[in-house]
């Protein structure tokens, strides 16, 4: 554990190691291997083969509007798989964060369509909602000394029955109204739902989103104070506190980052489709971890990046979606997904592994 | 040390919440369009209440949470138990055997009648038997429309997925339509299997199978868009549940398809779709009327003897077709969530 916590620092600190190349054959080789030995690599190499292989097997993915499809369905995990990343780094799991999606897009729903207010009403309200739900998940982690699974799994039952039983006690149906009618609605769908124009491909805002959100948290992550302290509480929290890092407050504050995250893509969910089933999200969590996990955040937390599970998000959207562009039997979906991220999996490991043995 | 802080963040949350709230509502953010206030109040569908004495009926699904169609059954049930004077128990698992458990509950219970749905016959055999020996009279509904008499129920009110599917297939042959997407949004269910396969067996065409995630909207629209990117010679998409039918709206503009789109069941946002002609046409097996008169059967069999179907045919609910031609009539209906 405190190796890993170590490392992280270590490896990115060096300011930049390409300039001075005086030391000729060990320069060169050190800076590979550090390449190697970082978290993001192996997943890196991982995905770029899932992207080879579907390059030469299915046709249709070489066209630019269906590697936007691909981004897309990249985007929606990988939005959620950023601050789920950061959560593990600090050492948490957030098994809520699935249906927590849902649970914010209903509320901005039911709330406008009830009161029949303008939807950015519902919107913001929604926002305090998801970031309260985080924030009750972190205190009760932070003051129980609970397992976050314990916590969040009972959280992850309450959401799924508080969806289903408010949506049917307000609109006496298991969706919520249809809102697209109703003041601010376009408005809100530019900012969450848009898409625009490049070089005729469609493309949609939420890979732009996925992308500038990616960029700030590695930023945050290797470049604050903040930063600094996720790694600490996940690494040893005891030592964390030792050093005067305030486990309480980083611990609650990253369950409200996964609030947010939840909010933002629940939005785009809403706007997209202008209805939400209240059944839905169940077992995303799960997609979101592994998209953690697949891009080098360790479960046992304290060690990982946000660059990782943008490739892991991605990863998860080119298997998807690459075998249905392949065009392979329907029934083997599943196993073929599993195969795949296993594959890459491997990949992942043998990366680190060779970059630690040397 | 640290601990003051999410204290004092927790009494802000909702302080702050409840502020924004206020002052939102103070600054008029009322929309003009849209919303409850624009929604008409109509009433159920309720035609008085009888004198019979109370009596209690269980109603076991294999539902799982959250699902739309299910909800539409529980409605029909709801609004023939409050006719009929009778006490509804209401209960479901897609678990087989967790089901199982809940008929014997019924059964503990005492009740009158049992209506139940046949996903997995197998698992219920048992329990089932026993209702018979505690002389519970027993009727299937929505599924098991080839094994509710093997089982001994005493009626059956459904559709069968594969004639509803052959109806569907024999529909796009008048179409013209030349090759078809059967989108399933469970991968594994038998009944949404059974329909594409009757889709597979009336329609002249090609059918070709799509699985999808269905508790992620995104995910089975960028799947849908990938399908119809992937082979331009799709002309129909086929969905078996209208939420799915409305998001495969959206894939078939993203992919610049031509594709028309087809649905197994009906809510009220896809009536719209179809007079709005966006979605051409719904399978309608009447989730509402399977609810009521499974209710509605085991009161007339407890007050008057009566069977339906004579005890020996299954009461077929659909399937019936919604499309632009009658989707008017239906549409107020839908609305209320009742068909």
């Amino acid at each position: 554990m405190s190796m890993t916590h170590h490392a992280e620092p270590a490896v990115t600190s060096p300011p930049a190691p390409g300039p001075k190349e005086s030391d000729g054959r060990t320069a060169r080789r050190s800076l590979a291997l550090r390449l190697l030995g970082r978290p993001e690599v192996g997943v890196f190499l991982g995905a770029a083969a899932v992207y080879v292989f579907f390059l030469i097997t299915a046709p249709p993915v070489r066209d630019g509007s269906s590697m936007a499809n691909i981004l897309y369905q990249s985007s929606t995990i990988g939005i959620m798989a950023l601050p789920v990343a950061l959560l593990m780094i600090g050492g948490e799991f957030d098994l809520s964060a699935g249906v927590a999606v849902i649970t914010s897009a209903l509320t901005a729903s039911m709330l406008s369509y009830q009161l029949t207010m303008n939807v950015w009403v519902g919107v913001i309200v929604a926002l305090l909602v998801s970031l309260g739900i985080g924030f009750l998940n972190g205190w009760l982690v932070v003051r129980t000394g609970l397992p976050s699974f314990l916590i969040t799994l009972g959280s992850f039952l309450i959401l799924q029955g508080v969806n289903l039983a408010v949506t049917k006690l307000v609109t006496e149906n298991v969706a919520t109204d249809d809102i697209s009618t109703m003041d601010g609605f376009d408005q809100a769908k530019k900012v969450f739902a848009s898409s625009f124009d490049v070089g005729g491909v469609q493309v949609k805002i939420t890979i732009v989103y996925w992308l500038v959100f990616a960029a700030i948290a590695t930023w945050v992550l290797l470049r604050t104070k903040y930063g600094n302290w996720i790694f600490a509480v996940g690494g040893n929290k005891e030592s964390a506190r030792a050093v005067g890092v305030p486990v309480a407050f980083t611990k609650i504050t990253l369950f409200m980052l996964v609030g947010f995250g939840a909010w933002f893509v629940g939005m785009h969910q809403l706007f997209t489709f202008n209805t939400v089933q209240s059944g839905e999200g169940v077992g995303q969590e799960l997609i979101y971890i592994s998209a953690a996990v697949i891009g080098g955040c360790l479960l046992t937390g304290g060690a990982g990046s946000a660059i990782g599970p943008v490739f892991g998000a991605f990863m998860f959207g080119m298997v998807q979606q690459g075998i249905v562009y392949a065009g392979w039997n329907p029934d083997w979906f599943k196993a073929f997904l599993g195969v795949m991220l296993l594959g890459a999996v491997m990949i992942n490991l043998w990366v680190q592994r060779t970059a630690t043995r040397r | 040390m640290d601990s003051s802080s999410p204290a004092r963040s927790r009494r802000i949350v909702p302080a702050v919440a409840m502020a924004a709230a206020v002052a939102l509502t103070l600054a008029g953010c009322s929309s003009s369009s849209g919303g409850k206030k624009s929604e008409e109040s109509a009433d159920g569908a309720s035609a008085g209440k009888a004198s019979t004495p109370q009596m209690t009926v269980a109603l076991v699904t294999h539902q799982s949470p959250g699902d739309t169609f299910w909800d539409i059954v529980r409605k029909g049930a709801e609004a023939a138990a409050a006719k009929d004077n009778v006490k509804l128990i209401y209960s479901a698992d897609p678990n087989a055997g967790n089901q199982a458990n809940l008929v014997q509950n019924a059964i503990d219970q005492k009740v009158d009648g049992i209506a139940v749905t046949l996903a997995k016959p197998d698992a219920l055999k048992d329990v089932i038997s026993k209702a018979s020996t505690a002389k519970i009279p027993v009727v299937g509904l929505n599924s098991g429309v080839s094994e509710w008499q093997k089982l001994g129920l005493m009626e059956f009110f459904g559709q069968d997925e594969t004639v509803a599917g052959e109806a569907l297939g024999k529909r796009l042959n008048e179409a013209g339509a030349k090759k078809a997407v059967c989108v399933i949004q469970e991968q594994g269910n038998i009944g949404l299997t059974q329909r594409c396969d009757g889709v597979k067996k009336t329609f002249t065409g090609t059918t070709e199978v799509l699985n999808v995630n269905g508790t992620d909207m995104p995910s089975v629209k960028s799947t849908i868009t990938a399908k119809l990117t992937q082979d331009k010679a799709i002309d129909y998409v086929v969905t078996l549940g209208a939420p799915f039918a409305l998001t495969a709206t959206q894939s078939v503009t993203d992919a610049g398809s031509k594709a028309k789109i087809a649905t197994f069941d009906l809510n009220k946002d896809l009536t719209g779709a179809i007079s709005k002609g966006t979605i051409e046409f719904a399978v309608d097996q009447q989730p509402w009327l399977q609810g009521y008169l499974a209710i509605d059967s085991l009161w007339l069999y407890k007050t008057n003897g009566n069977y339906m179907g004579g005890g020996e045919q299954p009461v077929l609910t659909g399937p019936a077709f919604v499309d632009k031609s009658n989707v008017a009539a239906v549409a107020a209906f839908a609305a209320k969530g009742t068909r």
